[in-house]
């Protein structure tokens, strides 16, 4: 599994091609948003990504608008119209035995665009919705896990001793289970329990998307937690931290306004990254049957369905696949041109 | 017994009654084997048999289909094809005895002259302690549901470890009588599948990581679960019964581990492997169809996929939401989930067709009458749905996550949630979802599962899956899924059972009738009837498929 390692630079650096004279007198913010807009990679690759969210977002017009159809249920004995011609979705096997039933081929027209499942359901359209879960967990995970880890990790940076000791050790305990084997673990537990989940009056029914979101976003926290403790470690020792400690400043003042706003760059440079990794969590875990949970569709459930299909309907699992390679390369990318914006010295690699 | 492929882990067996050919894509007729002997017949597999390979506690058909060959009972069912097949006939005991005392006692006499593939010769005291075994070992699964009619039974089951069957098997010379505390009508059946089948009585009683030597023209040389399995020649075997258990041909067979099932295709169609025992997956059928159609046999089983409501969970605690269910149920989409209709057959009942006491029965379609499904009458589901009270309930589809059993739990999502209920897939992994299913505590509703004879009785699949005495609360080992009871009929199964003693054809009738009265409880949805598809390579010769134990390897030739 690989994981991430991001060294901060010093603050306030030059990037390369670039003049004291560009940045004297601008915010820290500014200055990144503008090295960003000049980084064509990055801004490309955020088109791209903004892109695929558009198309995913607008998977219920071509469903319900353009394909007349419902992406999750089963339409086995259904039928389409093709070149004038009325023909079942899922057509009985050829041959001399006339073995097997075979989904429709791609029509490349607005109904069956990429052929059926083998539910007889529009694959465009699952390809379409399994985007918007896809995103929806892959986003709300990594923010979720990069917002606790930042807390995390500013209480034990900041505190120090047992508090320190506690939450990192605890960290390692999560970081030392390998992540496919704790998220396998809490979701079979989770998704077997009779009635659904119970927190006291919160319910959560186990085909929720929080279900994945809440299992990636918490096995992923010591992925973040790491980099942005040890930056607190650092900022805590810094000149004007000890100033305002002079001056009586608050616990709470020295965190929230003195030492998180030079930390949660980190946490933002991680973020792409992460958004990244957990959509690609996602997917794994829901071609494993325990993610996003069927009739649902994700880009992991769509070519889970495909598995099957690979010899006579090999886009089924194709078309998502390119999806999900498109979203995180265009995350990575973004995520490279987010590092250089806001802090041109630093270094993130990916430990193997 | 349940399938045999949930997940390559678990389960079970046997086949069919059927006519042989009928709906075969190429006919398999009785007539096979009597091939050229010699040479290697090559298998494939993507697993080892589950569990462990000791014959009295394996339950797998992966493992029963060699075993049978290695090993004999005192009784076996007849080694052919087409419905044949399903006779008994005498192998380790002269003949089939009638039985005395009102059923309860049965003497059997051995043949002479037979020995085991370690040169021991076959005695009585080997029967004796082969059945003591079978309960000493402590985990043979039906030991205490099949076996503990045999008297003293009951006291090996509590202490299993000082089992003493002296009081229920006396062996005198060569005779070895068993004495029954109560008639059973199956026990013949049950004396004819591996967990009887005699070992030496020097046979230790712990589970063995090899079968122990038998009878059979076979014997085990290697088990090694993440390679393979061979069988080579038992030296000390002579033929004394080619009904009961015929020569081999092939003078080796090998079952090798350890492939996908797409690899294991391929090795068959390349010539690498002559045949595979996992059934093939649906993508490569139509390659089957158009290019190796004189290899490919496909053969009824006697089996049915079902899936069974709680009936003391709501909504399906209420008849009438259980039968919207089964009139709303399209059996063709379901059948094309199966592979298409050459390859499964829509069904309403519990029993499968060509079985004793079936008699066909459909209520749940349109124009009932001619007893087979047609198509669903959605109008009457919602009628009765309507009157149910039941309509806006959550219901929770348990199925596992094999692709076909997963698409069947999709398809019923959509179906419920048609009907007006609030439906979710609960998809578990193969290897958990059958036990989780079968325990009270988790309060399944509606569930997946399937059924494949165990021996060609109605009871095998009436009062194991739906009588009273199958259900056990809170156990992961209570097959009325269903945790269907009903007292009148229970009274009318107890009394099949006794009357089938004397007069089987009288007893099958009064099945039939069961049959059709849990059918209009709706206990189930009964979804189809599947067919059995054997990939050959294309140097088999004498294929024969026995509907009790499917395709005979040992009398197949590759010379």
């Amino acid at each position: 599994m690989a994981e991430f390692a991001y060294e901060p630079g010093p603050e306030v650096q030059l990037a390369a091609g670039e003049s004291a004279k560009e940045i004297s007198g601008r915010s820290p913010w500014r200055i990144a948003g503008r090295r960003l807009v000049r980084n064509r990679l990055a801004m490309a690759s955020l088109v791209l990504f903004v892109l695929v969210v558009a198309v995913s977002l607008l998977a219920p017009f071509y469903a319900h608008h353009l394909a007349h159809t419902d992406p999750f249920t089963s339409n086995l004995s259904g039928t389409t119209v093709v070149n004038g011609k009325r023909v079942d979705v899922i057509q009985q096997g050829g041959g001399l035995l006339g073995l097997g039933e075979v989904p429709i081929r791609p029509t490349w027209r607005s109904n069956y665009f990429m052929g059926a499942d083998n539910q007889g359901r529009d694959v465009m359209a699952r390809v379409l919705y399994g985007g918007r879960s896809s995103l929806q967990i892959g986003v709300a995970s990594a923010v979720i896990c990069c917002v606790l880890a930042l807390a995390l990790g500013l209480i034990a940076g900041f505190f120090g001793g047992w508090v320190d000791a506690g939450l990192s050790r605890l960290m390692d305990l999560v970081w030392a289970f390998p992540v496919y084997l704790l998220a396998i673990s809490l979701a079979t537990v989770l998704l077997t329990k009779p009635g659904g989940l119970k927190w006291g009056p919160v319910t959560v029914d186990p085909a929720s998307l929080w279900v994945p979101t809440l299992i990636i976003a918490v096995i992923y926290i010591p992925y973040v937690y790491r980099p942005v403790r040890g930056q607190v470690l650092s900022v805590r020792e810094k000149e004007y931290v000890e100033a305002a400690v002079s001056q009586g400043a608050s616990n709470l003042r020295l965190m929230f306004s003195d030492i998180l706003p030079n930390v949660i760059s980190t946490a933002i440079v991680l973020l792409p990254l992460m958004i990244a990794t957990t959509i690609l969590t996602e997917s794994a875990l829901s071609f494993l049957g325990i993610g996003v949970q069927a009739p649902n569709a994700s880009w992991g459930t769509v070519i889970g369905d495909g598995q099957a299909l690979l010899y006579t309907r090999p886009l089924v699992a194709i078309a998502p696949g390119v999806m999900i390679v498109l979203t995180v390369l265009a995350l990575n990318v973004l995520g490279d041109g987010v590092r250089d914006a806001l802090d041109p010295r630093a270094k993130v690699r990916v430990r193997e | 017994m349940k399938r045999w492929f949930v997940g390559f882990s678990g389960v079970l067996l046997v086949v069919a009654l059927v006519a042989v050919g009928c709906g075969s894509a190429k006919k398999s007729t009785p007539k096979g084997g009597g091939g050229a002997k010699g040479g290697t017949l090559t298998t494939v597999a993507n697993a080892a048999p589950s569990g462990s390979p000791d014959p009295q506690v394996n339950y797998t058909l992966q493992e029963w289909q060699l075993l049978i060959f290695t090993h004999d009972g005192l009784v076996a069912f007849k080694r052919t094809g087409g419905k044949e097949g399903t006779k008994l006939v005498p192998d380790l005991a002269e003949s089939i005895p009638k039985p005395t005392n009102g059923g309860k006692t049965w003497a059997f006499t051995l043949r002479k002259g037979i020995k085991f593939s370690n040169g021991q010769p076959l005695k009585g005291k080997d029967v004796k302690a082969t059945f003591e075994r079978l309960f000493k070992i402590g985990d043979s699964p039906n030991a205490g549901t099949w076996y503990n009619v045999i008297q003293g039974a009951d006291a090996c089951i509590k202490t299993p470890k000082t089992c003493d069957l002296s009081q229920g098997i006396t062996v005198n010379g060569n005779i070895v009588t068993f004495k029954l505390t109560t008639a059973d009508p199956e026990w013949l059946d049950k004396l004819a599948v591996p967990f009887a089948f005699i070992l030496p009585a020097s046979t230790p009683a712990k589970n063995v990581s090899i079968p122990p030597p038998g009878t059979g023209p076979y014997m085990w040389a290697q088990y090694a679960p993440n390679k393979q399995i061979k069988l080579v020649r038992n030296p000390d075997f002579k033929v004394w019964s080619a009904d009961a258990q015929p020569a081999g041909n092939p003078d080796t067979i090998v079952q090798k581990f350890g492939l996908t099932v797409e690899a294991e295709v391929t090795q068959v169609e390349n010539g690498q492997a002559d045949w595979m025992f996992d059934q093939p997956p649906s993508d490569r059928l139509g390659e089957f169809s158009n290019k190796y159609a004189s290899q490919v046999h496909v053969n009824p089983l006697t089996s049915t996929w079902y899936f069974a409501f709680n009936v003391n969970e709501k909504p399906f605690d209420n008849l009438k939401a259980r039968q919207a269910v089964n009139y709303a149920t399209d059996r063709a989409a379901l059948v094309k989930i199966a592979g298409g209709p050459k390859l499964a057959v829509p069904t309403c009942q519990v029993l499968p067709p060509n079985f004793p006491g079936y008699v066909p029965y459909c209520p749940y379609t349109k124009n009932p009458s001619s007893g087979k499904w047609s198509a669903p009458d959605l109008v009457k589901a919602k009628a009765l749905v309507a009157a149910s009270g039941t309509k806006g309930a959550s219901v929770k589809v348990n199925t596992d996550t094999t692709d076909t059993d997963k698409a069947l739990g999709l398809y019923f999502v959509g179906l419920l949630n048609k009907l007006g209920y609030k439906a979710s897939l609960q998809a578990l992994s193969a290897d958990i979802q059958y036990p989780y299913i079968q325990n009270s505590k988790n309060h399944v509703q509606f569930a997946f599962s399937d059924w494949f004879q165990d021996y060609p009785a109605a009871s095998d699949f009436l009062n194991i899956l739906l009588g009273c005495g199958s259900i056990h609360p809170n156990s992961n080992s209570s097959p009325n899924i269903a945790e269907f009871c009903d007292k009148g009929i229970q009274a009318q199964m107890d009394h099949a059972g006794q009357v089938g003693i004397t007069d089987p054809t009288s007893a099958n009738k009064v099945w039939a009738q069961i049959d059709h009265k849990v059918t209009d409880q709706a206990p189930w949805v009964a979804m189809y009837n599947p067919k059995y598809i054997d990939f050959l390579s294309k140097r088999v010769k004498g294929y024969l498929f026995s509907p009790q134990w499917y395709f005979l390897l040992d009398q197949a030739s590759v010379k």
